[in-house]
This record gives C-alpha cells, sequence and structure tokens, in this order.
C-alpha cells in the first residue's frame, strides 16, 4: 500500500513517519505531476488552510484530488485538512475541496493560549491522545457522522472513507487512528 | 511554565513549518500577505529596512497596531520584543499574540539577559547565528530558532553563513564520541541534554526558519535546500516593486524549493526587487546583537 501525503505546507513529515511506523510506504504531492504515480490513500496534513488552499488551486491540484476522493479513495484530514474536507466553512465563503457533509469552525478554540492537549474516546477506535493546535472543531453535520466530541463540541467526523479530526495524531506516540484509517 | 504548554508551542512551530512568516506593518498588508500564501505574519511598525534607514531606539510596535492586525487575518500573528525587555513580552502575552520574536532587529534592551522565556505560556521564536546561540536560546524557553541573517538588507549571506555553521556543528556532534559531548556542553554553554538530543536526533529540538536578507524565491528555495523548515521574509516583500506577486511567488518556491523548472517560472516578471546593501556597505551588524 502507498499513501500519499499533502507535502504543500505544514506538519505532513510527521504524518510520513507514522506511516514509516506502521510499515507503509509514503509519497508527497508538492505539484500535479506527483498525483501521476499510482497511490491508495491521501493524507491532508496540519498547517494552515488558507495555505494549503491556495496552493491546491494555484499548483492546479483541487480538481484532481476531489475527483479521486470522489471516487472513493480514502482520505484523512487533520486539523486544516479537516477544513480542506469540509463542505462549508462558518464565517467565510471559501470552500476547497468540499468533500464531506459538515460546516468547520475554523480556531475555535481562540490563538495560540486556547491550545491544548487531552484524552476522549473516538468512536470505532477507543479513548485516543488529543492535542489541539489553533484547531477548528465541526459546528455541524449534515452527511458526516460525528464519531468524537469534547464539551459538547463535534471534533472528529467520518463519512464513507472520509476522516476528519480536529485533533493532531501525528503528534502523539498512538499510532491507532493511522491503522484505522489504513483499514478503511 | 508547564512542560505540556512547552509542548503545544513547538507543536505550533512545527505546523508553520514549509509556510513563508511575512513582516507586516498595517492590516492590509496583513491581508495581502495572507491572500497571497503567508502561514504567519509578524506584525512590527516598520520593516528592518526601514528601521536601519531610521536609525535611534527600536521598541515592540503599539499593541494598538498589532491587534488591528490580529483582526485582520486568520493565520497566527507574531510580533516581536527588544531582547531582554520581559515586560514588553508580557504586554504582547497579555494581547494573546500567537508567538513572540525576541528580536536583534529592534534595540536590545538587557546586554546580559535574554528573557527567561520559560515563565510564558505563549511560545518564543529566537535568532541564532550559530548552534550554541540557537540551544542557549531554546534553555530559555525558545519554542522555534531562526537564522539570524542581516535583517533589512535583502543580502542572504549571512543567513546562509548562520544556518551551514548550525549543520555543520549539528554535524559534528552526531559524529562525536558519546564521550566527549560533556566538553561540548561546556564549550556551548549549554546543557548536557540538548547536545545529547542534538547527538541522537541529528538536529536541534525545536524547528529551525532561515531569516534575514531573504529577497527572490531563489533566495528562499536555496535556505531551504541548506536546511531550512521554512522562511521569514522582512522587508523582502513590502519593499519591492509587486508586493502581491513576489510574495505568492516565494510561497511556491518554498514548497517546490527543488524543482528548478518551477523556480524558473515564478521568479519570472516579479519586478523590481528590494535595492539592498551589501554586508560590507553597513556600519550596525544586528546579528551581532544577543548571543
Amino acid at each position: 500500500m502507498k499513501v500519499s501525503v499533502l507535502a504543500l505546507q505544514g506538519a505532513f513529515l510527521e504524518h510520513e513517519k507514522k506511516l514509516a511506523e506502521c510499515g507503509v510506504e509514503a509519497l508527497e504531492i508538492r505539484q500535479w505531476r506527483d498525483i501521476e504515480q499510482s497511490f491508495d490513500r491521501l493524507i491532508l496534513p496540519g498547517g494552515e488552510s488558507t495555505v494549503m488552499g491556495k496552493l491546491l488551486h494555484e499548483l492546479d491540484l483541487m480538481t484532481p484530488l476531489r475527483a479521486l476522493i470522489e471516487d472513493g479513495m480514502p482520505v484523512m484530514g487533520t486539523c486544516a485538512g479537516l477544513i480542506l474536507l469540509a463542505e462549508r466553512i462558518a464565517d467565510d465563503s471559501t470552500v476547497h475541496l468540499g468533500t464531506m457533509g459538515m460546516t468547520a469552525n475554523r480556531n475555535a478554540y481562540g490563538r495560540q493560549l486556547g491550545s491544548f492537549h487531552t484524552t476522549a474516546e473516538c468512536r470505532g477506535i477507543g479513548t485516543i491522545p488529543m492535542t489541539f493546535i489553533r484547531a477548528p472543531h465541526i459546528a455541524s453535520v449534515s452527511s458526516a457522522e460525528p464519531i468524537a466530541e469534547i464539551d459538547g463540541k463535534i471534533v472528529a467526523a467520518k463519512e464513507g472513507k472520509q476522516l476528519a479530526l480536529a485533533f493532531h495524531p501525528e503528534l502523539d506516540t498512538d499510532l491507532r487512528l493511522h491503522e484505522y484509517f489504513l483499514g478503511l | 511554565m508547564e512542560h505540556n504548554r512547552y509542548q503545544l508551542n513547538k507543536e505550533l512551530a512545527q505546523m508553520l513549518k514549509g509556510g513563508v512568516i511575512m513582516d507586516v506593518t498595517t492590516p492590509e498588508q496583513a491581508k495581502i500577505a495572507e491572500a497571497a500564501g503567508a502561514c504567519a505574519v509578524m506584525a512590527l511598525e516598520r520593516i528592518p529596512a526601514d528601521i536601519r534607514a531610521a536609525g535611534g531606539v527600536s521598541r515592540m510596535s503599539d499593541p494598538k497596531m498589532i491587534k488591528g492586525i490580529q483582526n485582520a487575518v486568520s493565520i497566527p500573528v507574531m510580533a516581536k520584543c527588544r531582547i531582554g525587555h520581559f515586560v514588553e513580552a508580557q504586554i504582547l502575552q497579555a494581547i494573546e499574540i500567537d508567538y513572540i520574536d525576541e528580536s536583534e532587529v529592534l534595540s536590545p534592551a538587557d546586554d546580559m539577559q535574554h528573557i527567561n522565556k520559560r515563565k510564558f505560556d505563549v511560545p518564543f521564536v529566537c535568532g541564532a547565528k550559530d548552534l550554541g546561540e540557537a540551544l542557549r536560546r531554546i534553555n530559555e524557553g525558545a519554542s522555534m530558532i531562526r537564522t539570524k541573517g542581516e535583517p533589512g538588507t535583502g543580502d542572504i549571506v549571512q543567513a546562509v553563513r548562520h544556518m551551514r555553521k548550525m549543520n555543520s556543528e549539528i554535524q559534528k556532534i552526531v559524529s562525536m564520541d558519546e564521550d566527549a559531548l560533556f566538553h561540548e556542553a561546556k564549550e556551548l554553554q549549554v546543557p548536557y541534554e540538548l547536545v545529547l538530543y542534538v547527538h541522537e536526533h541529528g538536529r536541534m529540538p525545536v524547528v529551525n526558519f532561515a531569516a534575514g536578507g531573504v529577497a527572490t524565491p531563489a533566495d528562499a528555495a536555496w535556505m531551504m535546500q541548506l536546511g531550512a523548515e521554512g522562511v521569514f521574509v522582512g522587508s523582502g516583500i513590502f519593499k519591492s516593486g509587486n508586493p502581491e506577486k513576489r510574495a505568492a511567488a516565494i510561497v511556491k518556491a518554498v514548497t517546490n524549493y527543488t524543482d528548478p523548472k518551477m523556480l524558473a517560472e515564478l521568479s519570472e516578471d516579479l519586478g523590481e526587487a528590494m535595492v539592498g546593501i551589501n554586508e560590507d556597505e553597513i556600519s550596525l551588524l544586528m546579528a551581532e546583537r544577543g548571543k
């Protein structure tokens, strides 16, 4: 199995290290040529969604990646990746990939002083560590299914083979989320 | 400062990797930077080239001006305080800045001590021109490092010198016998544990960006090829002929820094670069401030 990690900006190396720990080969997507290689899964990492969204457009990656996801390729988006997947962003007319039926609320916990670490239940996976860095949350869902909440706010959702997380499993030592994604 | 907070602060720097942090002086410039693909902005009253030209004492920016920029953009906002001036840092923390740059670009306020950054909840980035400086700042609580370069000159030579020096010192420590690390810690004036970390991991324990003198997409891509994990661009953008276009080109150059064909396209038709000053034409070396 080969997993491509969107490597335009952000913490893509951290995901690649997790994939290596799972014994899976990681590829990087930095431009359209990179999606001509064959791969089985896609990870959208943490970073700044405004940067990634802009580069996805200008490097002609948005349409082909959306088509791959719509054709059923399993995808996991963490933090900024969640925002890329959301069909709607609160107080913002921008839509990036927009393949998951949910509304993302950017910077939902405020500035860096609001960043935090906790553990919570993620349905289907168990109790896992969760690191939130200037994180979004999911304000509401239409077709996506919530799989984790903290203080009543949705922090993870699933829709078919798409997985969106407001937190960063790539920053913690627990491998279960990556293993779960590789099993989708 | 609890360990968890320091960890979260290092992790925010990890999220900035592969990105470009741009100096801005107004909410309008901040919006231009965000639209061009900046992963964060540095809010300051005057960009380094103008600080250099104006002379005199340069201080933390007006909090009102910084708040205006915080309200204008959704990406992280950083701001500078003077070296050692922990009250300026307290003020920046009070307005919930995302990152404080304890910066040699401003006039140093304490010629003996840097800020004890461990006492703060907000993260700090600090400049360094070699590994010893970098590890001393990390020991004081910095959660991100950048090369000092020579701010406001548009001359990349010093940033390159600092990055190469850090890399070669890291390589030296990696190849050292473990028994020699104690002596190396003494030489660098840093705790043994930090030297051991470098020996075991082949890198410093926090993210390291390039800064100081980046003016073109080629400069930015070069720093990335030399091992920088991202780039600060200060005067290089808003002192150039076409800030929007140059900023966007530098962002793409940092993502595709190993693709010369794309770098060639990105370098086309950017208008005038900032004029720049060569290092032997300046009398004030900001990089010599705060060791």
